[in-house]
């Protein structure tokens, strides 16, 4: 239960979810590369035959292959939900451009004396291609083909945000949760298959190009049984579906705890937060791992289980600033501690969902706040100095951000710069203690188990008092890494598991004992 | 047999590459199609196995109209020289040879006993080029493959463009020789592009001449040389003119003007098809005796070049 001290452990710990999500990745990459290949090499040969549509059919792949994976991966949802199939779409689409540019070239650059002799000779268009311009592009074809599975094995890695699987989980889940060792336990095998996919095409690339011939037979039949994890019916689905994001699965407060605690087991999909809701929503998912807070429990109609186990600890959240910054300007913390106590959690749902669900811009919902609440006041202007507030990717720290901003302009002759967006914990508190930004807003939660890693002794003791646990990690932060917690803003953005109302009413659960009561029952 | 009637083709509306182009080859013959690059006749060439279509104008192969069988079918029964060889790369040598066997779907036996033969005559020992791959041949070797794989099916027509071109002067001399030596041409149709006149003068039977995509002339040698139809063909022979007049004209030729001098018995004897050139070699080393028709004449220097001004003065 404990988190793994250093990487072996980890992996040894591990090494039944590494192993899986290692083949997950594999089946990604070669079953995306494999239909890339059944179309694109079609489609190269199309557009050779057809030379005014080279440009069109050219010109749409590599469109494709500029629109960010991330993206592509979010387009992907609507159409075809989440899980593996759109993750194989967006990589397919990925791995489509270098093959079908690669068969073009390839067959191109066949020389022109060669394809004439063909012709002369008597050979059919088919004969032509089968017997001549296809063997003679196929180092080039097969070049394309190994660009599209290293390019693959990258993309794959964000296919754990739409719940496909693979080795983005653990690179995800570690970055969220500070943990270096899973982070690489994630990263190090991704880059190793790049490394290996890479050295095994271009063993096949350069080979002798008669003994290819049979090779070539066996490739798809290799490429099949590598993606066969797909192709195999899905044996785990269950009546409920559950869909956590990669930190909350490594999380004593997360998974581990409703296992170990609850005893609650769920068929699980590894999510992207950005998209759990949504997915919950439209009944893809039963169960998600939401923060209580978010603007998109209500947009989306969820309702938080009742905690009755207590195994999520409290959350408050409160800016955390370094020391040198407050010695270096006084007048800051007055101002800061400004916002303490006028936002309760439903206060903050509610800016939330204005973010989320309204489309309002964070500045424009913080400026609302403060006037609502008469905190408002306009810019000084002053050029006294510059301080850099940070946020994690999600709602509370956009607005919060900004209403620090509007805080700090109007009430000193400071200016701020904002970095909202910067990814996990890990990211944000790293920017922190290496002096990239000032401050941001944490959560006392976090701070005491994923950033302290506060023994277990210490957590279970004082984990139900709040108060407790402001005090743990105000003196923790101050000791080791001279940080100050200034006073808790007011809301608790705790970890909650969550359904749709309307499924939760149905079935009469409202605690996640009840959950795991009417599991243990199917 | 091969004819052509009234052949024209462009590629641009202001331009004829081939127009109104007529003329027959005879079986056992070889017709050499001369010109300058741009002139047409590799366009002409090309349009006898489809790999271009005429505009206007008919071809007939042996009687039957090209454009009436599928165009795979047609080729298969052509054979077909490049300049630059065209080899597959990833085909060995005897592969490259049986290509158009294969397609024709021959048994392997007989398949590869015809590759081996055709390598034995073009001076390739099987045993150390059968399974070796084009890159590993010389340009002069490369060549001899690229005929051989054209003669694989033994066609009764073969179409050969600038087969020569891309050897260095040695080496298109000795496959020249090889290929003049083969008997397997004795009954083919034969069509040779070039742009060589040493080489048109040399190997064909018939010589064409072609500008800007017209026929200037069509004959043999020694009417291109003595008869020219129009000031290009003139001049475009001028600059080889003597060399060419020796290599052509035949003893036989001038015998008329040679004086029925009684020969010495002890002098060299030179046949009556001697070319000029050959007797000129010959009586370097002093007089010689010709005989013709039965009859027996002495022949130098000096009655040798009375003999051809007469003729060319006639």
């Amino acid at each position: 239960m404990d988190t793994p001290e250093t990487f072996t452990d980890f992996i040894r710990q591990q090494s039944g979810k590494l192993l899986e999500q290692t083949l997950t990745h594999t089946g990604l990459t070669f079953i995306s590369v494999l239909i890339a290949v059944c179309i694109g090499v079609p489609l190269g040969i199309l557009i050779i035959r057809r030379k005014r549509l080279s440009g069109l059919v050219l010109g749409i792949a590599g469109v494709l292959q500029t629109i960010p994976s991330i993206a592509l991966l979010g387009f992907m949802i609507p159409l075809l939900g989440i899980g593996p199939k759109p993750a194989i779409v967006a990589l397919f689409l990925y791995a489509l451009l270098p093959i079908i540019r690669n068969t073009y070239t390839g067959i191109s650059g066949v020389d022109n004396s060669v394809t004439e002799a063909a012709r002369g000779m008597g050979m059919s268009p088919r004969q032509l291609l089968f017997k001549v311009q296809l063997p003679l592009a196929m180092p080039v074809i097969l070049a394309g083909i190994r660009t599209a599975t290293v390019i693959n094995v990258g993309v794959a890695t964000l296919a754990a945000y739409i719940a496909a699987g693979g080795l983005g989980e653990f690179i995800f889940g570690g970055i969220a949760l500070n943990n270096t060792s899973m982070m690489l336990a994630g990263a190090i095998p991704a880059a190793l298959l790049a490394i290996l996919f890479d050295w095994l095409l271009s063993l096949l690339q350069h080979l002798n190009i008669r003994r290819f011939r049979r090779l070539l037979y066996i490739l798809p039949l290799l490429f099949l049984a590598l993606s066969s994890i797909y192709l195999l019916p899905d044996t785990s689905s269950g009546k409920i579906k559950a869909g956590f994001t990669p930190e909350f699965m490594g999380r004593k407060d997360g998974d581990i705890g409703l296992r170990t605690v609850y005893g609650l087991h769920l068929p699980t999909l590894v999510i992207s937060d950005m998209i759990m809701y949504k997915a919950a929503a439209e009944k893809k998912l039963d169960v998600i791992s939401g923060s209580s807070t978010d603007g998109r429990v209500r947009a989306y109609d969820l309702v938080v289980l009742e905690d009755d186990k207590h195994i999520f600890p409290p959350y408050y959240a409160a800016p955390i600033v370094r020391m040198s910054t407050l010695e270096k300007y006084p007048e800051l913390e007055p101002v800061l501690n400004k916002l303490s106590g006028t936002i309760n959690d439903s206060i903050m749902t509610e800016l939330n969902y204005r973010v989320d669900y309204l489309k309002q811009t964070p500045e424009k919902v913080a400026k609302d706040y403060l006037t609502a609440i008469g905190l408002w006041k306009p810019a000084t202007g002053g050029n006294k100095g510059n301080i850099r507030i940070g946020s994690k990717i999600f709602g509370d720290g956009y607005v919060l951000a900004n209403m620090y901003k509007i805080l700090i302009e109007g009430y000193t002759d400071l200016s701020v710069t904002t970095k909202t967006g910067l990814g996990g914990t890990k990211i944000v508190f790293d920017a922190l203690i290496n002096d990239q930004i000032d401050m941001y807003p944490e959560y006392t939660g976090t701070g005491l188990l994923v950033i302290l890693q506060a023994p277990q002794q210490v957590t279970d003791s004082i984990m139900s008092d709040s108060k407790k646990v402001y005090d743990y990690v105000q003196t923790g932060f101050e000791k080791q890494y001279r940080v100050k917690w200034l006073l808790p803003i007011g809301f608790n953005n705790t970890y909650a598991l969550m359904m749709r109302r309307e499924q939760a009413s149905s079935l009469g659960i409202h605690t996640i004992s009840a959950l795991k009561q009417y599991t243990d029952h199917k | 047999m091969i004819t052509l009637s009234h052949i024209s083709k462009s590629f641009s509306p202001d331009k004829q590459a081939v127009s109104d182009v007529s003329f027959e080859v005879q079986r056992g013959e070889i017709m050499v199609l001369l010109g300058t690059s741009g002139c047409g006749k590799t366009t002409t060439l090309r349009m006898i196995n489809r790999l271009i279509t005429p505009d206007s104008g008919q071809i007939h192969i042996n009687g039957k109209d090209i454009a009436a069988e599928p165009a795979e079918t047609l080729r298969r029964g052509i054979g077909y020289v490049l300049q630059n060889h065209g080899l597959f790369p990833h085909y060995t040598v005897l592969e490259n040879i049986s290509i158009v066997p294969q397609l024709l779907q021959w048994d392997k036996a007989r398949m590869k006993e015809r590759a081996l033969s055709l390598m034995e005559k073009l001076g390739l020992p099987p045993r150390d080029y059968a399974n070796a791959y084009p890159q590993q041949l010389s340009g002069g070797q490369q060549q001899r493959v690229g005929l051989a794989r054209a003669l694989a099916a033994d066609p009764p027509v073969l179409l050969m463009d600038e087969p020569f071109g891309a050897l260095d002067p040695l080496t298109r001399i000795s496959v020249r020789r090889e290929f003049k030596a083969l008997d397997e041409l004795n009954s083919k149709t034969v069509i040779l592009v070039t742009h060589d006149v040493e080489e048109a003068f040399d190997l064909g039977s018939r010589i064409c001449i072609m500008d800007k995509g017209r026929i200037q002339q069509l004959g043999t040698a020694v009417e291109l040389l003595f008869r020219p139809a129009n000031d290009f063909v003139r001049s475009f022979l001028e600059n080889q003119r003597l060399e060419l007049e020796l290599a052509s004209l035949q003893l036989t030729d001038i015998w008329r003007f040679i004086p029925q001098q009684a020969a010495h018995n002890t002098e060299k004897p030179l046949p009556c098809n001697a070319t000029c050139r050959e007797a000129l070699e010959a009586l370097l080393d002093g007089p010689a005796t010709v005989s013709c028709h039965g009859e027996h004449r002495q022949l130098d220097g000096t009655l040798l070049f009375n003999a051809i001004a007469a003729y060319k003065k006639q």
